[in-house]
C-alpha cells in the first residue's frame, strides 16, 4: 500500500517539468533573425564596442561563410538553420547601473529563482558573480574587492573599451579565428562574457563565477569567456548554466580561452544543468561549445572540471595546449544523459613542452535512450620528451536502451614519453546493492549512493559548495532513471 | 504472550537457484536470547541459508515460510527485512569505491529514519555516527586514520573488512544478527576483540545467528544449540559437546549415522 503510494510519488517526480522552466517577462531589445554583415555591425553599435571587435567579428564571419559543418561526430540532430536564430538579445536598459539595487526587480527575481546570488545582501560569501542574462552582462558584485588586489572581471565588451590591448593580445590566441565551424560563429556574432585577468604574483582569494542562463527564444547566447593569469597568480572559476523551458531548440556556441603563464595555474569548474528536451527528444539545449586552456609558461597548470547533467545535445572537448615546460593539463568530467540526450565529450590534450603532463578522468552514465561518447585525443608532439599522460574512462549504464562509446585518439611523435589509458563500461554491480539493500537502504536510494561514489573522484575536484551542489544534481536527475 | 513468538521460524524450506535445489526442507525455531550455531562442511547451504534469510534475489523459495517475529518475511524486499531487525555480517563484506563510512551511515540512518524505524542509538544521524566512532575504537579499526571519511571496505584487510561488520552491527544493532564465518580472516587477538564484543551486544531480546567451520569463536561465544549442515538441511542439533565431537572427528561419521 504504501509502496503503491511511493510509486506515485516517484511517477510524478518524474513527470514533473524542468524546474527552472519559466521565462521571465522583460522588454528586451531584438534585432531581426538571421546572419550577414549588417547583423554583425548592428551588434557592434547596439554594444557600442569599439573597433577592434567589429574588425575581429568581420573577420571570423568571412572565415565561417567559407567554413562547413563539421560531421565527424556520432550526434543526430537536424541541421539548423543559421538564419533563423536571433543573434543579439538584452534586456532593455538605458542607463549604467551603478549598483545592483538599481537594476529591474523582475531581472533580480529570475536570478533569485534560479537561486543566484546576486543582490548585495544575498551574495554569497566569497563568490563573485558576474551573471550573463542572455547577452548583456547586467551587473558585477565584487568588483572593489578585486580592484584591490588589481584582478580584472569584466565584461568581454566593457574589457573591450577599458583594456585594449590586453584584449588585442589575447582574445583569439587559445582558439583562433577559423578553429572549428561552431568556434567561428561565436568570433564573430558573440555576444557578452566574461573577461578575467589576474595579474603576477596574485592569488585570486575567492571563486569567480558566472551564471548563464538563456532566456530568449529561439535566440543563440553566445558567451566569450577569456581568462588570463600571469605569472605566479592562480584563479578559481566557476561556471553554472541553467536554461528556460522552449520549444526550439535553443543554440548555444560558446568560447571559453584560458591562457597561463609561468607557474599560474587556472582551475575551471562548470556544473551544468540546462533542459534536456521533452520526452519525445524536442526543445533541447543544443550546446556546442569550444574550451580550451593554452599553458603558455614553464610549469603552468590548467585544470577542467566539469558536472554536465543538461543539454539535449552536448558536443563539447575541452582541451589543454601544454607549451611550457612541465606544464600540466588535467580534465575531470562526469556526463550524466537520461532519456534522448546525446552527449559527445571528452578532452584534447596536446604536448607541445618538455616533461608536461595530462590527466584524464571521465565518467559517464548513461541511463533512458541516451547516448554518451566519450572522445579524447592526447597529442605528443616530437619535441615533447617526457611527456605524461594517464587516461580513464569509465562509463555506467543503466537500463539497456543506452548506447555507451569511448574513442581515445592516440598520437605519439616522441620516443621518451609514457601515456597510459584505462577504460570501463559496466552497471552497477549486484552484489554492491544487495550489500547495501541489506543494511536497510532501498534500491532507488542505493543505486543513487552507488552512482554519486562513482563520480566521487570527479565531485572531490570541483570547489566545496559546489561539490555538494553536483552531487545534490546528480541525485536529482538519478530519480525515477532507476528502472 | 508474545514471549512466545520466536524471532525466527523456518518452516519446510526449499529453495532453488537455477535447477539447483540448495536448500531442501529446512525447519529451524530461534528465541529471544539464544545463539545459534550453524556449522557444516563446505557447499552445506550455510553461506545460501544467510542469504535467503536476507532476501538475496538469486534464489526461488520452492516451498516453506520464514516468520520473522510471527510475520511471514517471504514477500518482503531485502531492505524492508533489514529495517524488520535482520542483520547480516558478510562472509565477504563488499567494497564500496567512492562511497565514504561517514555517508554510507547516513544513508543507513536516514533510510530507518524515513521508514519510521527507532534505532537505538538515537534519532539524529550523528548519534549514530559518534556511537560509531566509540565502538570503532574498541574494535581497534583506525577511526584516527580518516575512518569516516575511507571508503567503505576499500583498502581494507581482510581483519578490518569483518570488524566493519561488527561496527554496522553494532550500528544498527537488530534483533537478529546473522555471522557468517566472521572468524574467517580474524587473528587470535581479532577474534578475541569481536567475541567480547560479541557477547557484551548479546542479550536476552537478541538473538544471533553464527555461522563458522571452528570451534575457537565457540570457545569465545558460546552457542545456546548447534546445528550440523548437510546437503541444504539440518541433519543434527545438540549443545556445545556437538561442537567437540564434531572437532575430533569431522563430518563424516554424522553422514553414516544418518
Amino acid at each position: 500500500m504504501s509502496e503503491k503510494s511511493k510509486n506515485n510519488d516517484l511517477t510524478e517526480f518524474v513527470n514533473q517539468k524542468y524546474k527552472y522552466g519559466f521565462s521571465t517577462k522583460i522588454e528586451s531589445d531584438r534585432i531581426q533573425k538571421g546572419l550577414n554583415k549588417e547583423v554583425i555591425t548592428l551588434i557592434t553599435r547596439k554594444k557600442k564596442e569599439p573597433e577592434l571587435l567589429l574588425k575581429f567579428r568581420l573577420k571570423a564571419y568571412k572565415k565561417w561563410k567559407k567554413m562547413r559543418h563539421p560531421e565527424w561526430s556520432d550526434l543526430q540532430f537536424p541541421e539548423i538553420n543559421f538564419q533563423d536564430v536571433v543573434y543579439y538579445s538584452a534586456p532593455k536598459q538605458t542607463k549604467k547601473l551603478k549598483s545592483l539595487d538599481e537594476a529591474d526587480p523582475e531581472l533580480l527575481k529570475t536570478f533569485e529563482k534560479l537561486g543566484i546570488p546576486l543582490t548585495e545582501q544575498k551574495r554569497l560569501a566569497n563568490v563573485a558573480v558576474d551573471a550573463v542574462f542572455d547577452s548583456t552582462s547586467i551587473g558585477t558584485t565584487y568588483k572593489q574587492e578585486l580592484s584591490s588586489l588589481n584582478i580584472i572581471f569584466t565584461s568581454i565588451s566593457e574589457a573591450a573599451w577599458e583594456y585594449p590591448e590586453l584584449i588585442k593580445a589575447h582574445l583569439g590566441r587559445a582558439v583562433p579565428i577559423g578553429d572549428n565551424y561552431y568556434s567561428t560563429l561565436n568570433s564573430a556574432i558573440f555576444t557578452d562574457g566574461s573577461f578575467c585577468y589576474v595579474p603576477k604574483n596574485t592569488i585570486c582569494p575567492f571563486e569567480l563565477s558566472t551564471y548563464f542562463r538563456i532566456n530568449e527564444p529561439k535566440s543563440g547566447q553566445f558567451e566569450r569567456t577569456l581568462i588570463i593569469t600571469k605569472e605566479n597568480s592562480f584563479l578559481s572559476y566557476l561556471e553554472g548554466c541553467t536554461a528556460p523551458q522552449y520549444n526550439d531548440n535553443q543554440l548555444h556556441a560558446a568560447v571559453v580561452e584560458l591562457i597561463a603563464y609561468d607557474n599560474a595555474e587556472i582551475k575551471y569548474s562548470t556544473v551544468q544543468n540546462w533542459f534536456i528536451g521533452d520526452k519525445y527528444s524536442m526543445g533541447g539545449i543544443m550546446n556546442l561549445v569550444t574550451k580550451r586552456g593554452l599553458c603558455l609558461g614553464s610549469h603552468s597548470k590548467i585544470s577542467w572540471t566539469q558536472v554536465e547533467t543538461g543539454s539535449g545535445i552536448t558536443w563539447k572537448y575541452p582541451s589543454c595546449y601544454l607549451i611550457g615546460e612541465n606544464s600540466q593539463g588535467e580534465f575531470y568530467s562526469v556526463a550524466f544523459t537520461k532519456e534522448y540526450q546525446q552527449t559527445d565529450t571528452g578532452s584534447k590534450m596536446l604536448h607541445v613542452g618538455k616533461n608536461t603532463r595530462s590527466r584524464i578522468i571521465s565518467k559517464g552514465i548513461c541511463a533512458g535512450k541516451s547516448k554518451n561518447i566519450y572522445r579524447g585525443l592526447v597529442k605528443v608532439t616530437r619535441k615533447a620528451e617526457g611527456a605524461r599522460n594517464y587516461s580513464q574512462c569509465d562509463s555506467l549504464l543503466i537500463g539497456n536502451s543506452s548506447i555507451s562509446n569511448t574513442i581515445p585518439y592516440i598520437s605519439v611523435r616522441n620516443p621518451v614519453t609514457k601515456i597510459e589509458h584505462e577504460a570501463s563500461v559496466g552497471s552497477v554491480a549486484e552484489d554492491q546493492i544487495f550489500y547495501c539493500l541489506q543494511r536497510g537502504i532501498p534500491k532507488e536510494e542505493v543505486v543513487t549512493m552507488l552512482i554519486s561514489g562513482f563520480c566521487q573522484e570527479v565531485f572531490n575536484k570541483l570547489p566545496l559548495e559546489f561539490s555538494v551542489e553536483a552531487d545534490y544534481l546528480l541525485r536529482l536527475k538519478l530519480e525515477g532513471s532507476i528502472g | 504472550m508474545n514471549e512466545k513468538i520466536p524471532i525466527l521460524e523456518i518452516q519446510n524450506l526449499k529453495a532453488s537457484v537455477g535447477s539447483i535445489e540448495v536448500l531442501k526442507n529446512l525447519n529451524l525455531k530461534i528465541n529471544k536470547g539464544e545463539i545459534h550455531a550453524i556449522m557444516g562442511p563446505n557447499g552445506s547451504g550455510k553461506s545460501t541459508f544467510s542469504k535467503i534469510i536476507a532476501g538475496h534475489p538469486n534464489y526461488k523459495i520452492n516451498n516453506g515460510k520464514i516468520f520473522f517475529k510471527g510475520e511471514n518475511i517471504l514477500d518482503l524486499e531485502p531492505d524492508e527485512r533489514a529495517r524488520l531487525g535482520i542483520f547480516l555480517a558478510f562472509q565477504y563484506p563488499i567494497e564500496l569505491p567512492g562511497v565514504t563510512n561517514d555517508s554510507f551511515f547516513e544513508y543507513i540512518h536516514r533510510s530507518h529514519k524515513e521508514n519510521s524505524v527507532n534505532l537505538t542509538c538515537g534519532d539524529d544521524w550523528i548519534d549514530m555516527l559518534n556511537l560509531v566512532f566509540e565502538k570503532a575504537k574498541i574494535l581497534e579499526l583506525p577511526i584516527n586514520d580518516n575512518f569516516g571519511e575511507r571508503y567503505v571496505n576499500e583498502g581494507f584487510s581482510g581483519g578490518e573488512k569483518k570488524r566493519n561488520e561488527i561496527l554496522q552491527m553494532l550500528a544498527l544493532d537488530s534483533e537478529l544478527s546473522i555471522l557468517d564465518e566472521i572468524d574467517s580472516g580474524l587473528d587470535i587477538d581479532g577474534l578475541k576483540i569481536v567475541s567480547a564484543v560479541i557477547n557484551d551486544f548479546m542479550n536476552d531480546d537478541k538473538a544471533i545467528i553464527l555461522i563458522t567451520h571452528y570451534q575457537r569463536l565457540l570457545d569465545y561465544v558460546k552457542p545456546t544449540y548447534v546445528h550440523i549442515f548437510q546437503d541444504g538441511k539440518i541433519i543434527k542439533t545438540g549443545d556445545f559437546n556437538l561442537v567437540k565431537e564434531i572437532e575430533l572427528k569431522g563430518y563424516d561419521w554424522l553422514k553414516e549415522s544418518i
